[in-house]
């Protein structure tokens, strides 16, 4: 079972992005649970989606406490909220910043986990190219396609056309699949 | 039939949709809403018709159009959650008093003060002597398919029936979950055939005045009516099974117990988090299983006693609990239980919202083989933060709002404690 938990802030799509992920690792033939949080919903306030993702049935049901991966859709919320808390040795983090993990002063994670698993997207900047709004979940999503390898990005772009009128939706996947090639190119740099 | 990637409430709004019902009338409240939303979509569309889609004024008045539909011959459907089902109390004693087949979903909520919107089953539980049938749902896809199985147990016994699902967890959880095919509906639930109907051309009375010559036995038709139920539940669930292929309803499924000398009960979503517990401790070689109590409304006594009588040990976890007694469904099966000689425990867990997680479920059922879990137990107590708010009371007269000075100790509103 392969387990992610999505942060971010209300009005950033996170539960939307975490029903994504599940209708795409649905559509690659695997068994998906999505779901919130739970919490009141107000435009701004800190928001947590879960992901599983596995081969076969899933019947528990609790929020995803030592997750595989992190999906971070707001940098700010790391001085607010424990957002690294619980992940396992060897997990992934996509954090959505202009900024490298060096950078934001946090590189010392790297000791924790492993440096080319720790990645930073600006997904705000690639929304706003391509969606003029500064929704960053799908385009996350399309760098996490790269990050993990869980879920290819046709399976992504197929989520989104599955979810969102046309033009919307190719906007959308124009912009995951910029993340996913910036994400891959960044990867390839942290390893060589 | 296709399986798809989506919403509980979703999926629960188009197989309701598949039952065809022809009023649905609609109030919105957290987590109920999505699924009258579904339906609402689906009556505009025109792919559920014919359908009047009722928007109504109060959680009391979905209950009294629901009524005065299902007195007027039509298949009538709501939900609500929460302080919604409160709203309606009265009416809901009228639906079943008069013995009109409703079906209603209640996506269950906490019930405030203080206001909680998350997951519990103190809203449903407030209802289990209103003489409605309560079915819960272990999953997304259970809870689907109960409710075709509602409309055929409510429609052929003239009684009405809650499905209850879990808020949040289910509702809005996405799944691969599969919509029963409106042709496999349509066979499966023929069109309503009311017992009674209020027709100008034929006038009669419904709701009557009764007095002490004839109130225990209309009363006690009741009974006699949900103890039918009893019999029907099980074989409706098989005639679904037949037809559809899959193991929904029924008055309760058991996991593991052959062998077990400890077995878990509970309803609703938290079974899928125990039975994952249980494989665990099963692998340590414990002998342990599961009692899935779908059928709570009517409480099917010769079925839990036969599936927990031969065990040694039997705990019943539940999301509700009648304040001043303790357990409120350990109190059905103690009855059901009466004479035997076992160890039982109560376990109160998962109140508004708080996770049922598997390392919790793990230690509490070590605790209870190892003989040290006490009758009544609250899961994951912060007993720190009850002596806190108790020596506050103690130490003085005026000590405030105990659930406000909770959350400054918490921290999660400013401020120190009430002077």
């Amino acid at each position: 079972m392969f387990q992610v938990r999505i942060h971010g802030r209300g009005g950033q799509g996170v539960v939307t992005a975490a029903e994504l992920l599940s209708v795409a690792a649905f559509a690659e033939g695997r068994t998906a649970q999505a779901f919130p949080s739970f919490g009141s919903e107000r435009t701004g306030a800190p928001v947590v989606a879960f992901c599983r993702i596995a081969d076969g049935p899933i019947r528990t049901r609790e929020p995803i406490a030592e997750p595989d991966a992190l999906i971070v859709q707001d940098a700010t919320l790391l001085h607010q909220v424990d957002v690294f808390g619980g992940l396992r040795p060897g997990g992934y983090i996509l954090l959505n910043s202009p900024r490298t993990f060096d950078e934001l002063g946090i590189g010392d994670l790297t000791a924790r986990f492993r440096h080319e698993r720790l990645l930073t997207v600006p997904a705000t900047e690639i929304a706003l190219r391509h969606l003029g709004r500064p929704i960053p979940n799908a385009v996350l999503l399309g760098g996490f396609s790269a990050v993990s390898g869980v879920v290819s990005l046709p399976s992504i772009a197929a989520a989104l056309r599955e979810r969102f009128p046309e033009r919307l939706a190719e906007q959308n996947v124009a912009a995951a699949t910029e993340a996913h090639d910036w994400v891959e190119a960044e990867m390839r740099e942290l390893t060589t | 039939m296709s399986v798809r990637q989506m919403e509980g409430a979703r999926a629960v709004a188009e197989t309701v949709a598949a039952c065809r019902p022809q009023v649905v009338c609609a109030y919105p409240i957290t987590p109920q809403t999505h699924i009258v939303e579904g339906l609402g979509a689906l009556v505009k569309t025109g792919t559920l018709a014919p359908c009047e889609f009722v928007n109504v004024e109060s959680e009391f008045a979905a209950m009294s159009v629901a009524i005065g539909a299902s007195a007027a011959g039509a298949r009538a459907y709501t939900a609500t959650a929460s302080q919604g089902l409160l709203f309606m109390t009265e009416a809901l004693y009228n639906a079943s008093g008069m013995g009109l087949p409703i079906v209603m979903t209640v996506a269950n909520r906490a019930i405030g003060a203080p206001i909680n919107i998350w997951n519990d089953h103190s809203d449903a539980m407030s209802q289990r002597d209103s003489g409605w049938i309560q079915l819960y749902a272990e999953t997304n896809q259970e809870a689907m398919d109960l409710h075709p199985q509602a409309f055929r147990l409510a429609e052929e016994l003239s009684v009405p029936v809650m499905v209850c699902m879990d808020g949040f967890v289910l509702t809005h959880a996405f799944e691969a979950l599969e919509v029963p095919d409106q042709a496999a509906v349509d066979a499966f639930l023929p069109p309503f055939e009311p017992r009674q109907v209020l027709d100008p051309d034929a006038p009669l009375t419904i709701g009557a005045m009764v007095g002490p010559e004839a109130f225990t036995e209309v009363r006690y038709l009741a009974f006699h009516r949900q103890r039918e139920a009893l019999t029907r539940i099980p074989e409706i669930a098989g005639e679904f099974r037949a037809a559809f292929g899959r193991d929904s309803g029924g008055l309760l499924h058991t996991y593991r117990c052959e062998d077990a000398t400890t077995v878990v009960l509970a309803m609703g979503s938290v079974l899928g988090t125990l039975k994952d517990a249980v494989d665990g401790l099963r692998d340590d070689g414990e002998r342990i299983g599961v009692v899935g109590l779908t059928s709570f409304r009517p409480f099917p006594m010769d079925a839990v006693r036969e599936a927990l009588g031969a065990a040694e040990r039997v705990i019943v976890l539940e999301r509700a609990f009648s304040v001043g007694v303790g357990g409120i469904v350990s109190a059905n099966v103690h009855m059901a239980l009466a004479g035997l000689d076992q160890r039982y425990h109560t376990v109160i867990a998962g109140l508004g919202g708080r996770a049922i997680t598997g390392r919790s479920l793990r230690a509490m059922l070590l605790d209870a083989i190892g003989g040290r879990l006490d009758p009544l137990v609250f899961l994951d107590l912060d007993r720190g933060l009850v002596d806190r708010e108790l020596e506050r009371v103690r130490g003085h007269r005026r000590s405030g709002p105990a659930a406000e000075n909770i959350l400054r100790d918490l921290g999660i509103v400013a401020g120190g404690p009430h002077r």
